[in-house]
């Protein structure tokens, strides 16, 4: 069996093995087991990925094809390439931290642990597709489960949460269907036979015309996830509805399919489309920096402040997959690990202060460092790596990005640039808010003197989530080094 | 005489021999005992299904007034699948309620004389023994849905189909009689070579076109489909919604891609401008239904209109994907009605608002409906995603991106209803939610076929590839 099927066999064993599960014990030993194993692939895989790079410089590493659908050519094409691997590992990471802190699931856990898993298994196959038609059936997959998992076990306006969130990520992978189409339709100009292969495509030079008129709707039908301004209100909602395990896989992996997509097939395939429109986008993905940022100072719900971070945070990212350099690309990836791990650490923290103090509004709360102490710690660190102080992942990140962008030398994307790097001081107005009022201070409420003590599955959760923040932040290198070698190909489409 | 050439008629043949014997069968039981007659039914309808597998033949009969190609062989067959699983779920009801008024042999011959039309009807050589197939394909449905006849809706429901089905058969003729006069003959054959493009033949073929778009279910000629699905039993409701339609599409495609192929430029836009109302039509008035049978309904109206954009590229691609799509579309929504059918048969509920909490009480039942809606709204990883997507790529190899682009709109629409009664049966929880039932061992089979047909055909890639060979044969 090669490596990378064992991505999506694993959690298909998983999920027959749950099936069978008859209480939360049973299914909740089963899922962590599931993932555990997970991770130890994604862990095995970054090593034999580093080996192999060594000896093979193909664009896609351990690749395995088999025909699919012969009449449509479709494949079941899969392969690695430095930015896959890292994010195949941030997906095993947040899987596995989202089984722990969903440890106490007593509302039908063996249907939240298979919606979970189903769910991983679309984000899996995503991140190794090569063929488009498989990443596009990998995509949806992915985003169905979320109506379960927030209409079931959600709390607010679950189901219109749910059905809200549903409508408009499958709307935009209907949009998105049409711009796949469209490649597929023109993938033959070059003589050779219609294709799903995105390496294949990549080689073709579709026409200025058609790469004009599909650009847009693969961009819009992938930057949908990746909560694009103005197309982001899915997010905040559904954040806010979802169960704690949900918004973290949600926010920490799910919404990084967008800027994937984006710049795996849209940019990569069709790069002078890129071009043409790229600046409607830039001014886009810059309002959603500026404007997410703010919509977080003014929030006091703690997972609404969270998600409108999360939309500035990965306006960000599409903001430096636009602006068409090497040094930008990899702080956009970088990004979106950065914001992945962080994301889902918030919502970790988010759930459990939720779980004892039963509120998530930050007027309500105070001087929980007093505490909870442990929780509020944590909370202030994943705060500064978030507002991107050196020695935590997003400053690497976001140092990243800002030097890309500077690169660019005409006047619009100067102005765009230096807006969106006043990003960095708002993040911190909204930070810092939050850790004033909810951390420090006096404590507001006689009954959170006695909130319960922080369990040890809690902890294993968090400590998951916190190496990699630190990790990265600390030693950035052979990370950069991995997802820079592959950004090659991406920059030669463009020249 | 040459016999061994009926062979090529052994559909027709063996299901005529089911009927007759299911005549002797309702003579020799002795009337307490005619429950088994159901038994036998199945056996064997059963046992023609399989004889239908047997390797097809290709040919010609009575000078040209049926063919056969391995395409309709297998279309055949398709409809024999499905009218087995219908058989298999419906066989409690009629158990129940049918038997008692010593009505069971009746219902079994009418559903098999019409399915016997149907067979007619796409192995039609000409325009004749086509509209001899037509009207035996559905004036015994019309009995079939005034088959309860303690409910006036059922009546009601019978009336309606009859008057309706006779309107479009008079259209259906007087179409078919331009056509005969413009080109002199009522064989396909010399039809496709006599046939021009002036006026009456557009208006023949218009006329027609019309006719055959009310068995469809084609907006705007759908008007009876809710009404006639509310009041008839669910089997026949699935009946027409599923067998009736996908036999009518079919032998739509035939004619379009062959005898009426000199006028695509004409069909072409038709097809373009009913499949646009079709799906909008269908899909928002089905926002709004409480009650299952017309939600399914208006459900399987959007989905006629899905299919249509698989006649537009007028080639082997576009008969492939309408073929598979249909066939996935058997399963799928044979699964749906199956379950509206289990539910309403043990209480007598059709609401949408009294399945919820449904999941907590049937899970079984549910995650059966919840896989039958996916697949309607066409959600990977099961079949009708990949129907769908096929349908997709043959309009758009044609260039009709707008199309494409207005149809995966409907798509999302459609997705928010399916979504609807996901929403009533697992995120809801309700005080008076269905209580727990055991449904009796062929509506299991029933559902556990559909089931799985629904996991697996999309997945499954060599049936896609089969039927694309096939498709080539009717060229």
């Amino acid at each position: 069996m090669d490596i990378l099927s064992l991505f999506i066999i694993v959690p298909v064993v998983t999920i027959l093995f749950l099936v069978f599960a008859k209480s939360l014990k049973q299914a909740r030993m089963v899922a962590m087991v599931g993932s555990l194993v997970q991770l130890g692939m994604a862990i095995n895989l970054v090593f034999a990925y580093l080996k192999e790079r060594t000896v093979n410089d193909s664009i896609m590493v351990f690749t395995k094809d088999v025909v699919w659908f012969e009449p449509f050519n479709i494949h079941y094409n899969i392969g690695v390439d430095g930015i896959s691997v890292a994010l195949l590992l941030l997906t095993a990471i947040v899987v596995l931290a989202g089984v722990f802190i969903s440890w106490k699931m007593y509302d039908l856990p063996k249907e939240f642990f298979i919606s979970l898993i189903v769910l991983s298994i679309g984000v899996y196959g995503f991140f190794i597709s090569i063929d488009l038609f498989t990443m596009f059936v990998f995509f949806e997959i992915a985003v169905i489960p979320m109506y379960l998992l927030i209409g079931i076990w959600g709390s607010g306006p679950r189901e219109y949460s749910a059905m809200k969130l549903t409508l408009m990520l499958m709307g935009a992978s209907a949009i998105l269907l049409v711009g796949i189409l469209g490649i597929y339709f023109n993938s033959d100009v070059d003589g050779g036979a219609l294709t799903f292969n995105i390496l294949e495509i990549a080689q073709v030079n579709i026409p200025v015309e058609v790469q004009k008129l599909f650009f847009p709707l693969t961009f819009i039908g992938f930057a949908v996830i990746g909560a694009l301004f103005p197309f982001h209100t899915w997010s905040p909602d559904g954040h806010a509805s979802a169960p704690t395990a949900v918004s973290m896989l949600h926010a920490g992996v799910l919404m990084k399919l967008g800027g994937y997509g984006v710049f795996r097939v849209a940019m990569y395939l069709l790069p002078e489309g890129a071009v043409d429109w790229s600046w409607i986008f830039i001014i886009l993905s810059v309002v959603g920096v500026i404007y997410g940022a703010f919509s977080a100072i003014k929030q006091t719900d703690l997972k609404y402040i969270n998600a409108y971070s999360s939309v500035s945070h990965l306006g960000l990212v599409l903001f430096a997959l636009l602006m068409l350099n090497k040094t930008a690309w990899n702080g956009a990836i970088l990004q979106s690990l950065s914001h992945g791990f962080m994301t889902a650490l918030f919502f970790a923290l988010i759930g459990m202060i939720y779980e004892r103090t039963h509120t998530r509004d930050i007027t309500r709360l105070g001087g929980l460092l007093k505490v909870i102490p442990f929780i509020s710690v944590i909370y202030v660190i994943a705060g500064l790596a978030s507002l991107g102080l050196p020695g935590f992942s997003g400053f690497v990140a976001e140092m990243n990005i800002f030097v890309g962008a500077f690169q660019q030398e005409d006047m619009f994307m100067r102005v765009a640039t230096v807006l969106s790097i006043s990003v960095i001081v708002i993040t911190a107005v909204y930070i810092l808010r939050v850790v004033g009022i909810m951390l420090m201070g006096p404590v507001k409420n006689e009954s959170y003197l006695k909130l319960e003590k922080v369990t040890w599955y809690e902890k294993f959760g968090i400590l998951l989530l916190l190496i990699p923040i630190v990790g990265i932040g600390v030693a950035p290198l052979w990370l950069s080094d991995m997802i820079l070698e592959s950004l090659d190909p991406f920059i030669k489409g463009l020249l | 005489m040459d016999f061994s050439s009926f062979l090529l008629m052994r559909h027709e043949i063996i299901l005529l021999a089911v009927i007759l014997l299911l005549v002797v069968a309702e003579v020799s039981i002795s009337s307490n005992k005619k429950s088994s007659v159901v038994h036998l039914a199945i056996f064997l309808f059963g046992i023609h299904t399989i004889a239908g597998f047997f390797k097809p033949d290709y040919g010609s009969l009575f000078g040209g007034m049926f063919h056969t190609n391995a395409l309709i062989h297998f279309f055949k067959n398709v409809l024999n699948i499905g009218v087995l699983i219908l058989l298999l779920q419906s066989a409690d009801w009629i158990e129940e309620k049918i038997i008692q008024q010593q009505r069971g042999t009746e219902f079994f011959m009418l559903l098999f004389s019409s399915l016997l039309g149907m067979y007619f009807m796409i192995s039609a050589g000409d325009f004749l023994m086509f509209y001899l197939g037509l009207e035996l394909s559905m004036l015994p449905v019309a009995a079939l849905a005034a088959y309860e006849t303690t409910k006036r809706i059922s009546s009601e429901s019978g009336i309606k189909l009859i008057l309706s089905a006779a309107l479009a058969s008079g259209v259906t003729l007087f179409g078919v009689s331009m056509l005969y006069a413009t080109s002199g003959s009522i064989y396909f054959a010399d039809i496709v070579e006599a046939i021009s493009s002036d006026n009456l033949t557009i208006l023949g073929f218009v006329l027609f076109f019309a006719g055959l778009g009310f068995k469809i279910s084609l907006v705007p000629f759908h008007l009876w489909t809710a009404d006639v699905y509310e009041g008839a039993p669910i089997s026949i409701a699935s009946y027409l919604s599923v067998i009736s339609k996908g036999a009518a599409v079919f032998i739509l495609m035939i004619l379009l891609f062959t005898v009426l192929k000199p006028l695509m430029f004409i069909w072409e836009n038709m097809v373009y401008i009913l499949a646009v109302i079709t799906m909008f039509i269908g899909n928002l008035f089905a926002l709004r239904q409480q009650n299952m049978k017309r939600f399914l309904a208006f459900s399987s109206i959007a989905q006629a209109g899905f299919i249509l954009l698989g006649l537009i590229p007028g080639n082997a691609l576009g008969t492939a994907t309408v073929v598979y799509f249909v066939l996935i579309y058997v399963f799928s929504n044979l699964a749906a009605f199956g379950v509206v059918q289990a539910i309403s048969l043990h209480t007598g509920k059709e609401q949408m608002k009294d399945y919820e909490g449904l999941y907590r009480t049937n899970p079984n039942l549910s995650l059966v409906m919840m896989l039958a809606l996916f697949s309607l709204a066409g959600i990977p990883p099961v079949a009708g995603f990949f129907g769908k997507f096929f349908l997709f790529t043959a309009a758009a190899s044609k260039g009709y991106y707008l199309l494409v682009f207005l149809a995966v709109v409907n798509v999302t629409i459609s997705l928010y209803y399916y979504l609807l009664v996901v929403r009533a049966m697992f995120l809801r929880q309700s005080e008076t939610a269905i209580p727990y039932f055991k449904s009796k061992i062929y509506m299991k089979l029933g559902l556990l076929i559909t089931a799985l047909g629904i996991l697996v055909l999309g997945l499954y890639s060599p049936l896609y590839d089969f039927i694309h060979e096939l498709s080539n044969s009717i060229f």
